[in-house]
């Protein structure tokens, strides 16, 4: 408990602390002066077209690696979990060798919003797949065989057994990626160029504000990052359980 | 649709995804590095500042992956074999880390040990002792992001185990040490593996916190992630992809690593 104190507890507090030095008023001008509010906004829709992204195409990716079988599956599969052991910055300069100026394909993304979507979605990949897919192993074939000698197409099996089963998982994983996703910084820094008002995601208005010595600034919108990324977490998790009962 | 087409077409779309995200942009880092040849790429990432910031990654892993395994363990074990009050709150403020953002990390840790505006930096500086903008304060912030691994990796081990050898080593007189070394830390360790698996892959490529509490003085408190940003602002792109390759590697030997436990962890 010393040790979590020390190294995360304690600094976390003099975080909401400092956010309040100068007072509530000056508090709510940081977080609402335009550049903050332009970064918090990209950072907040970017990061739910992720989750939405995510949901399906992770749901999809999982899909496949449990329900398909081709040569190479299980190097896919292990492939799913490299966002999570390659070095955010590296992800950042992968992205620009092939979606920025220098593409090989002629696909240049990069300092526009889609770059920060991009870069969002490759830091947040693994997360519905990886909770997808137990789930989908698990799911017991049978119901799906009785849906379908019932005379039920493939997609209304899917739609009306499989689904349901999979969603507390999809929301969950989907909750995750967005903690992760608001928060994400070193993916986004050769990526998107920070310009503000425009590209400035806000873990990187943080940054520039640490840079540009202004702390109590710095300190109130990494506490609304904070709060959005907790109840999003809590939320998550309750639709998640919410979803779990609804199938029981 | 015929089965088959659509199997190919949920097939082709799942991989056409992981391969315009994942695979295509990883290998062309690959090609990348090495289009001014092997001997290129290779003086770039064995330069001194190269060399260095190599180094730092190393020392930074050394310290925070033990600590935080030992951490881990103990905290685990409270957790889940421990009554007491704050039991649940410990269970989620050990996770907190993982909802926060690199860049708030930083920012924490320069308000509590920073010179300037931290609560003890500046009675550390009078002690001759500087954290921030130097490498204690950027093995706190590798701390900090890799907390939470071997716990989470530990706890449904821990429970799924029980403790009826626990307690029968205790009937027969075993110590609680003895019982923790010859039963309980046997059976967990392929979760406590894979938590240091993970735990070394985070410390490895942390970018966000450190960067905040660096101050980037190149050959002295620049990890390898700094390096790569600071070759590819400074236009040698040539070095910034070379390391890229190297931590992209380590990241491979990660993926491997968990790849062989995974299983084990199951058994």
């Amino acid at each position: 408990m010393a040790y979590l104190s020390v190294v995360a507890l304690i600094p976390l507090a003099a975080v909401v602390f400092k956010s309040f030095d100068g007072g509530l008023d000056s508090f709510w001008n940081s977080v609402t002066s335009p550049q903050a509010v332009a970064a918090l906004k990209l950072t907040l829709i970017c990061s739910l077209i992720v989750v939405v992204i995510n949901a399906l195409a992770g749901t999809l990716i999982a899909w496949v690696l449990v329900r398909d079988d081709f040569p190479g599956r299980g190097i896919v599969n292990s492939l799913i979990d490299l966002p999570f052991a390659l070095p955010t910055i590296v992800a950042s300069l992968t992205l620009l060798a092939f979606y920025g100026p220098d593409s090989p394909v002629g696909v240049n993304v990069a300092y526009t919003k889609v770059s920060v979507v991009l870069a969002l979605l490759f830091v947040t990949l693994p997360f519905v797949v990886r909770a997808v897919q137990p789930v989908l192993l698990e799911l017991d074939r049978e119901m799906e065989q009785a849906a379908e000698s019932l005379g039920a197409s493939r997609f209304t099996v899917f739609r009306r057994i499989v689904l349901p089963n999979l969603l507390p998982a999809i929301i969950a994983g989907g909750g995750l990626a967005f903690a992760r996703a608001v928060g994400e910084f070193g993916s986004l820094v050769l990526l998107t160029a920070n310009i503000p008002f425009d590209t400035q995601a806000a873990s990187y208005f943080i940054f520039s504000q640490v840079e540009s010595d202004n702390i109590i600034g710095a300190a109130a919108v990494s506490v609304v990052l904070l709060l959005a990324a907790l109840l999003l977490l809590l939320f998550f998790g309750w639709l998640s359980k919410k979803a779990l009962r609804h199938e029981q | 649709m015929s089965s088959r087409g659509s199997r190919y077409l949920l097939r082709f779309l799942a991989l056409g995804y992981l391969a315009l995200l994942l695979g295509i942009p990883v290998a062309l880092v690959f090609v990348n590095a090495f289009q001014d040849g092997i001997a290129a790429a290779w003086d770039a990432v064995t330069t001194p500042e190269a060399q260095h910031a190599f180094y730092l990654t190393m020392v930074m892993v050394a310290v925070a992956v033990p600590l935080n395994t030992i951490f881990g363990v103990l905290c685990a074990l409270a957790i889940v074999r421990q009554r007491f009050r704050g039991r649940a709150l410990l269970n989620v403020l050990v996770d907190l880390p993982f909802a926060v953002s690199p860049v708030v990390v930083g920012l924490a840790l320069l308000l509590v040990y920073g010179r300037r505006d931290g609560w003890v930096g500046g009675w550390l500086a009078e002690q001759g002792i500087q954290v921030i903008f130097s490498v204690p304060g950027m093995i706190l912030a590798t701390m900090f992001v890799s907390l939470p691994f071997v716990v989470r990796e530990v706890i449904p081990v821990l429970r799924e185990i029980g403790t009826e050898q626990e307690q029968a080593a205790a009937t027969l007189g075993a110590g609680s040490l003895q019982t923790f070394f010859r039963i309980t830390l046997p059976a967990i360790r392929w979760g406590v593996a894979y938590g240091v698996v993970l735990t070394t892959a985070r410390a490895l490529g942390e970018f966000g916190a450190v960067s905040v509490v660096s101050g980037k003085l190149s050959g002295q408190t620049e990890t390898a992630t700094l390096f790569v940003e600071n070759r590819f602002q400074r236009f040698d792109e040539t070095g910034a992809y070379a390391a890229s390759v190297v931590l992209a590697l380590l990241a491979l030997v990660t993926l491997l690593a968990m790849n062989v436990i995974k299983p084990k962890e199951a058994q």
